[in-house]
């Protein structure tokens, strides 16, 4: 064993000085060209600036909701609820926010609501919702901001993200650049 | 057909596809043979071996392989409890996060030099951007280490008799910089594009469209995603590992993560093949793990997909599955899929919350670490392979009557003592350590999430995933105390470096020992028969271990709530 320390401490030394500074400051200094030069990706709206990437609260009514979040949206940190399918406190919840949700939204029918509005992401952070949930809130909408609900379907369908390439994994909408969109229709 | 199935099949195909000529190649680097990244590497590793004083052409016996390797990891270990526990005042933390404490800098620790990655801490806030590269190199390294190993193992079946077998230093070197780091690099470079930072400013804070002023974390994480999933180590880089929107920003992120992680630990399978030249022997355990694999990944996906039936009840659209802890843009289908891949191969990464899967998808996840060899982790999942194979070839031997052989080598009472052991340590880390937990409430009811069934599941999978070195959690468990950090930092040194041991001292017994040509009764080990076989050996150990403990956990929860 002994013969094998001072050579292990050696290689030791080498290797993190490759793997973590060379390695990375290559990876860095290729990342310059990626979007925002690998500081997130941006949008910029009205001189402010928004991640999007990272999901944003949204809870008034003249806003499209995003969906529930365990950590409230904060992006300093990140986590889902944990709870268990068949956990009786969480089954409550669940059926709170889907009260809550009519009471905001009346005339849409239980059975319109999406189950991704009701339940928390795996992040917290989760930056989209599913068209249905965008649809479902258009009725609100609507009446608040004083739009027609054709208009509203026709900005949904123009943010509404294909899967990928047209044939891989889900479709999908970015909650802020809908709601950015929904802001620059008045 | 469906998009999201469609995306499933096509990032399992290519997997395959691609990890076929990766295995002719790695069994060409380890056969040091011609390969075209030579030329870059070959100065590269000498200037290691040189600085080091290491004698690359220096042979090794099973033993002394043993000794190096765990010399270098005491090394890791040492070095990581004094980094982690000064990191506070070390240099590039701009987020000024805390020095972490003894116990969960040891938990830490241990829990990455044997490629566990169990994480009690959060990125975010728990790890300066030092740490966070300490980790990084614990990520290669110990990937590298559980290759080595394997390697030993290989060597020890190509030549007909055999006492040294190679070096150390170069398995593991090589195995870093000319397998890992390649394949790292390409993908960090995908990630970067897709939108997973890469930056060494700290904490951004902005105000949200609403008017809200939150903070936003970042960090250096395009270099790090990589590695937790090409050497199968799983560490997250933020909290919620690859369910965040930076470490995972899409569907093709997704994708390629997912890749990464199938890639190498398919890729030895073929190497084995190769470089013993009985390619036919390498596509029977092949075939044995992606039938073990199927029979999990199958069922889960068709759970998430058909949703959480309490939610379904309250008359909701249930149809896009269970969301609970899921992300919109990856879906729950490739989430189920997800949560098997990471959990049969010891990569533990996770992109959606296994706490809040259905509760059979729950006991797959665990049945897929309590197997750990259907595919596996990169080296050890064929070390662990190895050791049903052995039991297979004795049982079949009994059953034939006749000594069992393997590979034309006898194997004999002391080596399958070895295997037995190695066999039965897994199922007694988990048991007695989720006995012990729920034995001592004073420490455990508090840390838990969810009350009843799912609760004793909470704890079984802390344990399972610390056994299986997997890393993945029910992650609602307060696992950063005295009891949980000590428990299982134990429980992972056990289960990691004796599976270690065990599998490389039965290759090296078996070495030594004299050829036996093959004749008419010898029992071939390349047929579809004895693949049924060993397939039949790991399911009945499995079900006989593990079978009373999940009837209290999973599956009683199961009829609670269907």
């Amino acid at each position: 064993m002994k013969k094998h320390i001072l050579p292990a401490l050696k290689l030791t030394v080498v290797m993190i000085v490759f793997f973590t500074v060379i390695y990375p400051l290559a990876v860095w200094g290729i990342a310059q060209f990626a979007p925002n030069a690998g500081k997130g990706e941006i949008i910029e709206h009205n001189g402010k600036k928004y991640y999007s990437n990272i999901g944003q609260s949204f809870t008034r009514d003249q806003y499209f909701w995003s969906r529930p979040s365990a950590v409230d949206y904060d992006a300093s940190g990140s986590g889902g609820s944990n709870k268990g399918p068949s956990n009786e406190e969480y089954l409550t919840e669940v059926k709170a926010r889907i009260d809550t949700f009519l009471v905001h939204n009346p005339g849409i029918d239980k059975s319109e609501i999406p189950v991704d509005l009701v339940t928390a992401s795996g992040s917290g952070l989760d930056p989209n919702f599913s068209v249905q949930a965008a649809k479902v809130q258009v009725k609100r909408i609507a009446k608040i901001r004083g739009v027609d609900e054709l208009k509203l379907n026709q900005l949904i369908d123009e943010q509404t993200e294909k899967p990928l390439w047209g044939i891989f994994g889900p479709e999908k909408i970015n909650v802020l650049k809908l709601n950015i969109a929904l802001d620059e229709l008045m | 057909m469906n998009t999201e199935i469609l995306g499933i099949i096509v990032m399992f195909t290519l997997a395959i596809l691609l990890a076929i000529p990766l295995g002719k190649y790695i069994a060409r680097v380890y056969g040091g043979e011609k390969t075209l990244l030579d030329p870059v590497f070959s100065p590269l590793e000498n200037i290691f071996y040189k600085i080091s004083g290491i004698k690359p052409q220096t042979e090794m016996s099973w033993k002394q392989h043993l000794i190096a390797l765990l010399t270098i990891n005491m090394v890791w270990f040492l070095l990581g409890m004094l980094i982690l526990m000064t990191q506070g005042s070390l240099p590039l933390n701009p987020d000024k996060n805390p020095s972490m404490s003894a116990d969960l800098a040891f938990n830490t620790v241990i829990s990455f030099v044997v490629n566990c990655n169990l994480q009690h801490y959060s990125g975010e806030s728990g790890l300066s951007y030092l740490g966070q590269y300490w980790l990084m190199f614990l990520q290669f390294v110990s990937a590298g280490t559980g290759m080595a190993a394997a390697v030993v193992v290989f060597r020890a079946f190509r030549d007909k008799s055999a006492t040294s077998l190679g070096n150390f230093y170069t398995y593991f070197v090589k195995s870093c910089t000319r397998i890992l780091l390649p394949i790292s690099f390409v993908v960090a470079i995908i990630l970067a594009f897709e939108g997973t930072p890469m930056t060494f400013e700290g904490k951004d804070t902005i105000t949200t469209l609403q008017g809200d002023r939150i903070e936003v974390s970042r960090g250096p994480a395009a270099a790090f995603v990589p590695i937790k999933h090409v050497g199968t180590n799983g560490g997250g880089f933020f909290g919620v590992n690859s369910a965040h929107p930076f470490e995972n920003p899409s569907y093709l992120s997704n994708m390629v993560e997912m890749i990464a992680q199938l890639l190498v630990p398919m890729a030895m399978i073929f190497a084995f093949g190769y470089f013993i030249r009985r390619r036919k022997l390498s596509w029977m355990i092949f075939g044995v793990m992606t039938v073990g694999f199927l029979m999990l990944a199958v069922p889960n996906i068709n759970m998430e997909m058909n949703g959480n039936p309490a939610i379904a009840a309250m008359g909701v659209d249930n149809s896009l599955g269970a969301m609970e802890g899921k992300e919109i843009r990856l879906g729950a289908p490739a989430s189920g899929f997800w949560s098997i891949v990471t959990t049969v191969i010891s990569t533990g990464s996770v992109n959606s919350m296994h706490d809040s899967s259905m509760p059979l998808s729950g006991m797959n996840e665990l049945l897929a670490m309590m197997i750990n060899s259907f595919y596996g982790g990169v080296g050890v999942g064929i070390l662990n392979f190895f050791v049903f194979i052995i039991l297979a070839v004795f049982i079949s031997g009994l059953m034939v009557g006749r000594t069992p052989e393997f590979l034309g080598k006898k194997v004999e009472a002391g080596e399958m003592k070895i295997a037995m052991i190695i066999a039965l340590l897994h199922p007694f880390l988990i048991l007695v350590g989720t006995a012990l937990a729920a034995a001592l409430p004073q420490y455990t009811t508090a840390t838990l999430n969810n009350p009843g069934f799912h609760g004793l599941s909470e704890m079984l999978y802390e344990y399972t995933s610390s056994s299986a070195n997997n890393g993945s959690g029910f992650e609602g468990l307060g696992d950063n105390t005295i009891w949980w950090n000590i428990s299982t930092g134990f429980v992972l040194i056990l289960s990691r470096f004796l599976p270690i041991i065990g599998p490389v001292a039965i290759a090296g017994l078996l070495a030594q020992k004299k050829f036996i040509p093959e004749g008419e009764g010898t029992l071939k080990t390349d047929t579809s028969t004895f693949g049924l076989m060993v397939l039949a050996v790991i399911a009945i150990v499995a079900a006989l271990s593990f079978f009373p403990v999940l009837a209290l956990g999973p599956i009683a929860e199961y009829f609670s709530l269907y």
